[in-house]
């Protein structure tokens, strides 16, 4: 039986909080921590079947132009060389995210440099990599390739749903005592997860079984098997592991497709894995964002104005333009109003979501300029962000539905010391080093996915759940299991989690956050559902029924669960889909950033000496993921406020940095003590756990606390990130 | 991968010989390989000095150091004398890549790796130095690492070596040993060349020509640093770095030798500076004018116009460091 819920409605029910495991919350390891670490967990590319042959990716050299030809024969010839696979079927960038569908397709057509065009598979990896390496391809370049998004050459766009504009901000500024209007920018970014991109392909007739990594894989299924025009019955994924995504692995991806078609005409498995430098090239990057901002606010320091302009760019055909300004419409009060969002077509690398896509720089932007509002009317920043809270959500005109954004600054300014910040520029010393503090408001939408999952409790009174859900690192395995544990009254160790495999129930997969929380719901609503059957086999009502460490109590009695199920295996699906509930509230999660910095006054080098953040995201499911999840998002952001950057070449867009050596990620030593709070927190608008996804949250504006805090050390603001020491340099000897 | 056969060498003699037929030395293989992955370099025959004497870091008779060839960067930075004596040795090696790859890196290897220019990575791209002729694509690009001295129309590419920019600073040899069994000993000064029209010559090294160790005379000075300004903690490369060796006597400066990396095609060195330093009174406009004679030669390319600032600034803070006290 299945048990469906819309949440049309707030759930008042703290189904949750009725249960006595005593498992939800708490900061239960990985259950599969240990196979990761000792390496036997298996990812796409390990394990790999005997008779497997090895594709690697021909990428495009040009821009813009055709695909004339290809001396594949010279290639063939070479030793372990098996074919060389190319034509209208290969992808021409990945996926977006929640597409279901392919991308276009085609690989004489070619829209950016790093495109890929062709496969050369051969028995060996290294066979392969030097077939695709020599391959000759004849390229017919255009030479009117658009690859700034400046360039007023560039076709733009302005989207229609994403435009807001209320009363009048032109007369708002005009009115003010203080303002701010500036313009700011950041660079694009890649989610260079750990693990690249790879699949390996291997058909059984007319069906295809692919073993990649991948997040959302229904959606994944509906796409690989619309690239290859067979029916969705016809394909298998499978990503029971998968080394990190952020956001790169939402949508399928060439060489999935690649490996699909190899392995179909060889009759034999093939395993494309990307290099590194094409998963910078090829998979998505976050779009580089021009914006400006201006603020009016009145001699107390209200806001009676925001105005947000965002450009981004994408390539021409795809529909995903970052959405940059999705915070500004309910974070701040304002009664003028005023955003603006357009996108460039570029020929650049695809555009995706990657890390918390829009707030991630839209807010950090947002939150420098707020920095330099309060500056400017001398009030204290925590203040003049506690001030601005509106009641309700000033442009769709909803209420909230919870808001910990007051708490999170109190508490964030308490722990750290906020106090003792002196906010004159360049007041603090420790030898060559000028010191500053700088914080920032953290917020990330909620979103609630259709999600499904089975719960197999069987005879022996052990639980199983099955869906097609991932975790991509975040933790999946131990929530779902906590949940299920909570919900049946078994320890961790008595419920075991298949994810990764489009064989069990849909999931929502792992994206924008909403995983824990729309396939948790889902775990807990199969949960439900055989509590109802064990209540009809106990006949009592479920709130007589306490189901704890494998027994279940009514009344007086105790009885273990394999005594009441008495041989019987009871199967709970649940389902839940998104309703009304998302329309009738704002719901989003709070929290706020307070970092310290050094910036050296001989170099203008920053080094982030601590970073706090606090954080609410409704009940939080376990204690350590979670944290896990707000210590990655802030790394994230010391990356972008400090040293992350994609630089393309200007003349030809193409990728210049791409790889670790010079796509620079923090390292260890960028990454001081960080410390986490988490706020109790439930959210009854989200769904039945009360819970919001948390993952993307600690990156959302983290980076502008250290923007602020560089401010505050130095007197230099930085408005063009990342905050690299040539932004800096030249401002150390002005006056502060 | 181009297909390449692989010899162990038994003897620094039988190596040599066989780079002088056209196989490639490997050493700690970092550099290497990574480009040989890449098809950036493409040998067929690779021979392995690994087994090879010749990791041993001895006292030279007049008081300085031999260092090895195949000596790890993590010993040498390790080691008590060098520690001690050539402080700025030891920390230049400790600035540079990661533990893993100080393990693994070796003494010649390290004089020996390659730049890091973008564009001699990507095989897509025009490089006058990886294909001779093709032209240069970093010039007009993106020229973040590039050079602000020596550059020629043909490059513009730096030496990423940390090690070599404080070997620069302690005037340290290379002994070299050719397939005809001759050793000669090569000023570090002589050894590296600027890009002129053929960059792809990157040294006074011939075919066959083995390094086997680097010499390094008594130091001149006590007072040494070595200070690497980088866009993040660790794990990357120099944007400006200073080498500084300097002694002092009766408040004066008594000598002062100084190397800059980052900045040209080799580790940068201006006797004229060291000359205006000779005799004088540590102070800040001493300083300055040192720094803008250093400077005035330098030339930027577009997105590397900071380091003329960077390495000036760096270069006055590093004096007043190691003229204190
Ligand atoms: C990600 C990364 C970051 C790095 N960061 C830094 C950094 O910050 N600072 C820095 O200084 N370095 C850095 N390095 C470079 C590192 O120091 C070099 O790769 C290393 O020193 C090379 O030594 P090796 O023994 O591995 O050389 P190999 O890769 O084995 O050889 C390099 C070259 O030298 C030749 N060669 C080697 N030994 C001899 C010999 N005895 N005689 C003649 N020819 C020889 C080889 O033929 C080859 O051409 C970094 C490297 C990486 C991969
Ligand atoms: S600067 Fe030198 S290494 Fe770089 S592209 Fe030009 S020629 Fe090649």
């Amino acid at each position: 039986m299945t048990l469906h819920l819309k949440m049309d409605d707030r759930d008042d029910r703290y189904r949750l909080d009725d249960m006595v495991q005593g498992l939800v919350g708490t900061a239960t390891d990985r259950p599969e921590g240990k196979l990761k670490v000792s390496g036997k967990a298996s990812y796409a590319m390990d394990a790999l079947p005997d008779d497997v042959c090895h594709g690697v990716l021909v990428r495009a050299t040009i821009t813009h132009g055709k695909l004339r030809n290809m001396d594949t024969e010279a290639v063939k010839v070479l030793p372990g060389i098996r074919t060389v696979i190319t034509g209208k079927r290969m992808l021409r960038n990945p996926a977006q995210g929640m597409a279901g569908k392919a991308p276009i397709q085609g690989s004489d057509d070619i829209a950016y440099f790093g495109q890929p065009i062709a496969l050369v598979v051969a028995d060996t990896l290294e066979q392969a990599r030097h077939g695709a390496l020599v391959l000759r391809l004849e390229l017919e370049a255009k030479g009117d390739a658009v690859v700034n998004p400046h360039d007023p050459e560039a076709s733009v766009e302005k989207p229609k749903t994403e435009q807001v504009l209320i009363g009048d901000l032109d007369e708002a500024m005009k009115k003010a005592a203080f303002t701010v209007d500036q313009h700011y920018t950041t660079p694009g970014h890649s989610s260079a997860a750990m693990e690249p991109h790879a699949s390996v392909a291997h058909w059984h007739g007319d069906s295809v079984t692919l073993r990649g990594s991948y997040q959302m894989l229904a959606y994944n299924r509906a796409e690989l098997a619309d690239a290859l025009g067979i029916s969705e019955k016809n394909v298998r994924i499978l990503a029971p592991y998968v080394g990190g995504g952020f956001g790169a692995k939402l949508g399928i991806s060439p060489e999935a497709v690649a490996a699909a078609l190899a392995s179909k005409e060889l009759g034999v498995p093939v395993a494309v894995s990307m290099t590194r430098q094409q998963v910078f090239e090829t998979t998505m990057r976050r779009s580089e964002t021009n914006q400006r901002i201006r603020l009016a606010a009145d001699g107390n320091g209200l806001l009676t104005g925001i105005g947000h302009e965002a450009l981004v760019s994408n390539l021409p055909g795809e529909d995903f333009s970052e959405p940059v300004t999705q915070a500004t419409r309910f974070l701040y009060r304002g009664e003028n109003r005023e955003i603006v969002h357009k996108i460039a077509r570029v020929h650049r690398t695809c555009a995706g979501s990657v890390r918390a896509p829009g707030e991630a720089v839209g807010l950090t932007v947002l939150e420098i300029a707020m920095d330099e509002l309060a500056e400017k009317a001398g009030i204290d920043p925590v203040e003049l962000r506690k001030k601005n809270i509106p009641d309700q959500d000033p442009t769709d005109q909803i209420p909230f539905s919870s808001h910990t954004l007051a708490e999170a600054l109190d508490e964030g300014a308490r722990r750290f010391g906020w106090d003792k910040r002196n906010p004159k520029p360049r007041a603090t010393r420790d030898g060559e080093w000028f010191v500053g503090i700088g914080m920032a408001s953290a917020v990330r939408v909620n979103m609630l996915i259709e999600s499904q999952a089975r719960v197999t409790l069987s005879a022996d009174g052990r639980a199983m759940i099955e869906t097609d859900m991932t975790d991509i690192g975040t933790g999946t395995y131990a929530i779902l299991g906590q949940i299920a544990g909570e919900m049946l009254g078994l320890p961790m160790e008595d419920v075991e989690t298949r994810l990764g495999d489009t064989e069990f129930p849909p999931a929502s997969g792992s994206g924008g956050s909403f995983g824990a929380a729309s396939n948790g719901t889902a775990v807990m609503l199969g949960c439900e559902e055989i509590r109802r059957q064990l209540c009809k086999k106990l006949d009592c009502q479920d709130s007589d029924m306490t189901l704890k460490g494998g027994y279940a109590i009514v009344g007086n009695k105790r009885i273990a669960l394999r005594e009441v199920l008495d041989g019987d295996t009871l199967v709970g699906e649940g389902h839940v889909q998104p309703g009304k509930a998302e329309k009738k509230v704002r719901q989003a999660t709070y929290g706020s950033y307070f970092a310290e910095v050094g910036v050296n006054s001989v170099t203008g080098e920053t080094r982030l000496r601590r970073m706090l953040g606090v954080f609410a995201a409704g009940r939080i499911l376990n204690a350590k993921t979670a944290r896990s999840q707000c210590l990655g998002g802030m790394t994230f952001g010391i990356g972008m406020a400090l040293t992350e950057e994609l630089i393309h070449d200007r003349r030809d867009g193409h990728l210049v940095n791409h790889d670790f050596a010079e796509y620079h990620l923090p390292v260890n030593a960028d990454v001081p003590q960080i410390e986490v709070v988490l706020l109790e927190e439930r959210d009854e608008w989200a769904n039945p756990l009360q819970a919001k996804g948390i993952g993307e949250l600690g990156i959302c504006g983290a980076a502008a606390s250290i923007v602020n805090a560089i401010y505050n050390a130095c007197g230099v603001r930085v408005r063009q990130l990342p905050a690299t020491l040539d932004k800096v340099i030249d401002g150390l000897d002005e006056p502060a | 991968m181009n297909p390449f056969e692989y010899t162990r060498a038994s003897s620094r003699h039988e190596a040599a010989t066989m780079a002088a037929g056209g196989a490639t030395f490997i050493a700690g293989g970092t550099n290497l390989l990574d480009l040989m992955k890449l098809e950036v370099m493409t040998p067929e025959r690779l021979v392995d000095i690994n087994r090879l004497d010749m990791d041993d870091i001895e006292t030279t008779a007049d008081g300085g150091l031999r260092i090895g060839a195949m000596v790890r960067n993590s010993d040498l930075a390790a080691n008590d004398m060098v520690r001690s004596t050539y402080p700025v040795l030891s920390r230049a090696l400790l600035a540079g890549a990661s533990g893993q790859l100080r393990n693994k890196a070796s003494t010649g290897g390290n004089l020996l790796q390659r730049t890091r220019c973008y564009y001699f990575y990507d095989t897509a791209m025009p490089c006058n130095k990886r294909e001779p002729g093709s032209g240069c694509q970093a010039i007009g690009g993106a020229t973040r690492l590039h050079a602000i001295f020596g550059a020629s129309d043909h490059c513009i590419a730096t030496h990423p070596s940390d090690m070599a920019v404080a070997l620069q600073a302690l005037d340290a040899q290379v002994e070299v040993e050719s397939a005809t069994g001759d050793v000669r000993t090569v000023e570090l000064e002589s050894f590296y060349r600027l890009p002129g029209n053929t960059p792809h010559i990157e040294t006074e090294l011939k075919p066959g020509d083995l390094i086997t160790a680097v010499i390094v005379p008594p130091a001149k000075g006590r007072r040494q640093t070595y200070r690497k300004v980088r866009d993040r903690a660790s794990y990357a490369f120099a944007l400006v770095s200073v080498a500084g060796v300097i002694d002092m006597s009766d408040g004066r400066i008594a000598h002062a030798s100084l190397a800059f990396g980052g900045v040209a095609h080799k580790p940068w060195r201006n006797t004229e500076i060291e000359q205006m330093l000779v005799g004088e009174t540590p102070s800040p406009n001493v300083f300055v004018r040192v720094a803008d004679a250093l400077l005035r030669d330098a030339e930027a390319q577009g997105d590397n116009a900071f380091k003329i600032k960077l390495l000036h600034r760096t270069l006055c803070a590093v004096l007043t460091e190691l003229t204190e006290g």
